[in-house]
């Protein structure tokens, strides 16, 4: 990418890997993008892609060992978050950056009450009094639609639905200006998801903060996002507004994860799955990862990695053939 | 959570029966003579049947049993020692401050080393002080108790002549019984933390809460630690319990004189009436340390406190 002026939120060149008995794995390899103020990215893929552990490392809560971030930049209000000391970076954790885990079942201490769960991240970032803080957590209660009164009650006596607004309310306790949102409805029934959705872009709007949003479901992208990356083992493999990833789709991957929704008009045709399973992150293909599925697959694909190409304005790819790849989509 | 506590005192009232049948009939088959035991060598037939017949030992064993039922739960008198008259439930009174005291002390030693231990390995998992700790851990649980105990009075009474080697006069003297009690019992204390604390960092609200930006120690204190309290309980409890019987080495080797004394003397000269009173006694007391660790279960999980108002609820 051409060098532009810092961006209010940037990481540059993230990798991560882990090391599983004695092996070295890159689960997350190059990882670029930005992200403005207010804005809301998509990173979309399959499980095990990597989107979580790029969340992760956003707030180095990544567990170490095994994994551990091997290079790359995140910049973050004009500060480099990989090299910050861990004092300071627990100031942000939770304040500035706080994170929706993807499974309210378990993200929550069934030890204790929900409102001193949601208090204790009150009380550790704002000067408050714990008298304070508890009147913070019960107006947080209220405000993500669980009556205050419930303040003292346990994990256990909530639904699944309930559980994530309590995850919801103890990420935005303290205003964050980012975001960051792993699967925040994956656990949930239809009905309920898009409550939490509405919720969500509501609380957004409100508290003016911008959101990373992690998910599989396109459906929800569409609704959400602005900007979107297409993370596949690792790596972005597309990346731009969300108009560009769904009218002008250019990476052969993104094509397939489309192509794998039931649409609502036309034909009631079968689904297209991806034919092929992710790849494993102990034996990545040599050359575009992606290529032992790829349905435009050329010789030259299984010996180079193609690098992310700029294609126009904010839009990039990781393909060589995307041309090829729009002229069929047309 | 009041009816659950009351059912389960109620639930011990079949449990102590059961005890007491057990050792009743324990005593009873065991071979020899208690008349023969209280009465000199040289006591004539006579004197041996006058005996029998005077404590009661020619009735038939359901009479005999329900008589002693009668007076141990009823009347609270567990007879008295055939040895040297005393009344059972009077010595045992008497001897179990003693007992309770280097309980007490051991278990809170076994806690202070045990908790911390078992934490700092699984924080540390894999790593030397892991593996050092667990090393600890296998070589005092591998050590036989009362050679331990010997080692501790040859080298801090014998050697450097600091404490007392037995006796309980002083606070100094319980030092060196609860100390070797306590590093016994530490060791697998450390490792039921460490496995428990294991299972419990890895879980997603361990996540959360250094997401919140909380640090870490009060994450693995705070969050986890309370997590794989369970286990631990009910392992002090046991400990508890086991202790409030008597040590019964630790208070041979130190000469303390505890229920553990009692029963060992007791057995050794076939002194049934205190063998049996204080087994049930001990029995009381280790039902008592489990209702303790059940009532403690509630504050270290509210899920079971829920648990058990539901069930007292179904069969209360």
């Amino acid at each position: 990418m051409d060098h532009q002026p810092r961006k209010w939120m940037e990481v540059k060149d993230l990798a991560v890997e882990y090391t599983v008995e004695g092996d070295r794995v890159h689960a997350v390899n190059q990882v670029s993008f930005s992200l403005d103020r207010g804005q809301t990215l998509g990173l979309v893929g399959e499980t095990g892609a990597g989107k979580t552990t790029i969340a992760k490392s956003i707030l180095r809560i990544l567990p170490d060992p095994p994994a551990r971030i091997c290079g790359g930049e995140i910049y973050f209000e004009g500060e480099e978050l990989l090299t910050l000391p861990e004092k300071k970076m627990r100031t942000i954790r939770g304040n500035k950056i706080s994170m929706i885990f993807q499974d309210p079942m378990t993200a929550l201490n069934p030890v204790y009450t929900v409102g001193s769960q949601i208090a204790e991240v009150v009380a550790l970032h704002q000067k408050v009094t714990g008298r304070e803080a508890q009147m913070e957590a019960v107006r947080m209660l209220e405000k993500v639609g669980i009556d205050g009164e419930r303040f003292g009650e346990y994990p256990h006596q909530f639904s699944g639905g309930m559980k994530q607004r309590v995850v919801i309310a103890m990420a935005l306790a303290c205003g964050p200006k980012l975001l960051l949102a792993d699967e925040p409805t994956t656990a949930l029934d239809v009905t309920i998801q898009a409550q939490v959705l509405d919720m969500m872009n509501q609380l957004k709007e409100e508290f003016g903060t911008s959101m990373i949003l992690i998910t599989h479901d396109l459906g929800i992208v569409a609704e959400m996002c602005d900007q979107v990356a297409v993370v596949y083992a690792g790596q972005i493999v597309e990346m731009g507004t969300a108009e560009d990833i769904f009218d002008r789709t250019a990476h052969p991957y993104t094509e397939g994860l489309f192509n794998s929704l039931p649409r609502v008009e036309g034909s009631k045709k079968r689904l297209t799955p991806i034919g092929g399973m992710p790849p494993n992150p102990m034996e990545l293909p040599k050359g575009c990862a992606f290529s032992p599925r790829c349905p435009y697959a050329a010789k030259k694909c299984a010996e180079q990695c193609p690098g992310l190409r700029h294609l126009e304005g904010g839009h990039y790819s990781r393909c060589i053939k995307e041309n090829v790849v729009r002229r069929e989509k047309r | 959570m009041g009816r659950y506590i009351i059912k389960r005192i109620l639930w011990m009232i079949p449990v102590l029966l059961g005890v007491s049948f057990l050792v009743f009939s324990l005593m009873y088959f065991t071979p020899g003579d208690p008349a023969a035991i209280i009465l000199e060598v040289e006591a004539t037939p006579a004197q041996m049947e006058a005996c029998r017949e005077e404590m009661g030992l020619n009735k038939p064993f359901f009479e005999r049993y329900i008589t002693y039922i009668y007076q141990a739960f009823v009347k609270f008198d567990l007879g008295t020692s055939y040895i040297n008259g005393r009344p059972v439930m009077t010595e045992l009174l008497q001897r179990f401050p003693y007992t309770f005291r280097v309980a007490g002390i051991s278990v809170l030693v076994a806690v202070a080393i045990g908790i911390p231990l078992g934490v700092m390995a699984a924080v540390n998992q894999y790593t030397w002080k892991d593996h050092l700790s667990m090393l600890a851990a296998l070589f005092s649980m591998s050590m036989p108790n009362f050679w331990f105990a010997l080692m501790l009075v040859l080298f801090f009474s014998l050697k450097l002549g600091w404490l007392p080697a037995t006796g309980i006069g002083h606070w100094t003297c319980y030092l060196l019984p609860c100390f070797s009690i306590g590093v016994h019992s530490a060791a697998g204390l450390a490792r039921q933390t460490r496995s428990g604390m294991l299972e419990v960092i890895r879980q997603d609200y361990i996540v959360t809460a250094r997401a919140k930006g909380q640090r870490e120690s009060k994450v693995i204190f705070g969050h986890a630690l309370k997590n794989a309290m369970i286990p631990i309980i009910t392992q002090v409890g046991t400990m508890l319990g086991r202790q409030m019987g008597g040590a019964i080495i630790a208070e041979s080797v130190f000469s303390i004189p505890g229920i553990g004394s009692y029963m060992s003397t007791a057995i050794k000269s076939r002194d049934y009436p205190v063998v049996q009173g204080g087994v049930l006694f001990v029995a009381v007391i280790f039902a008592l340390s489990m209702l303790l660790v059940d009532i403690l279960y509630t504050y270290a999980d509210p899920r079971m406190k829920s648990r058990y108002e539901s069930s007292a609820k179904k069969q209360g």
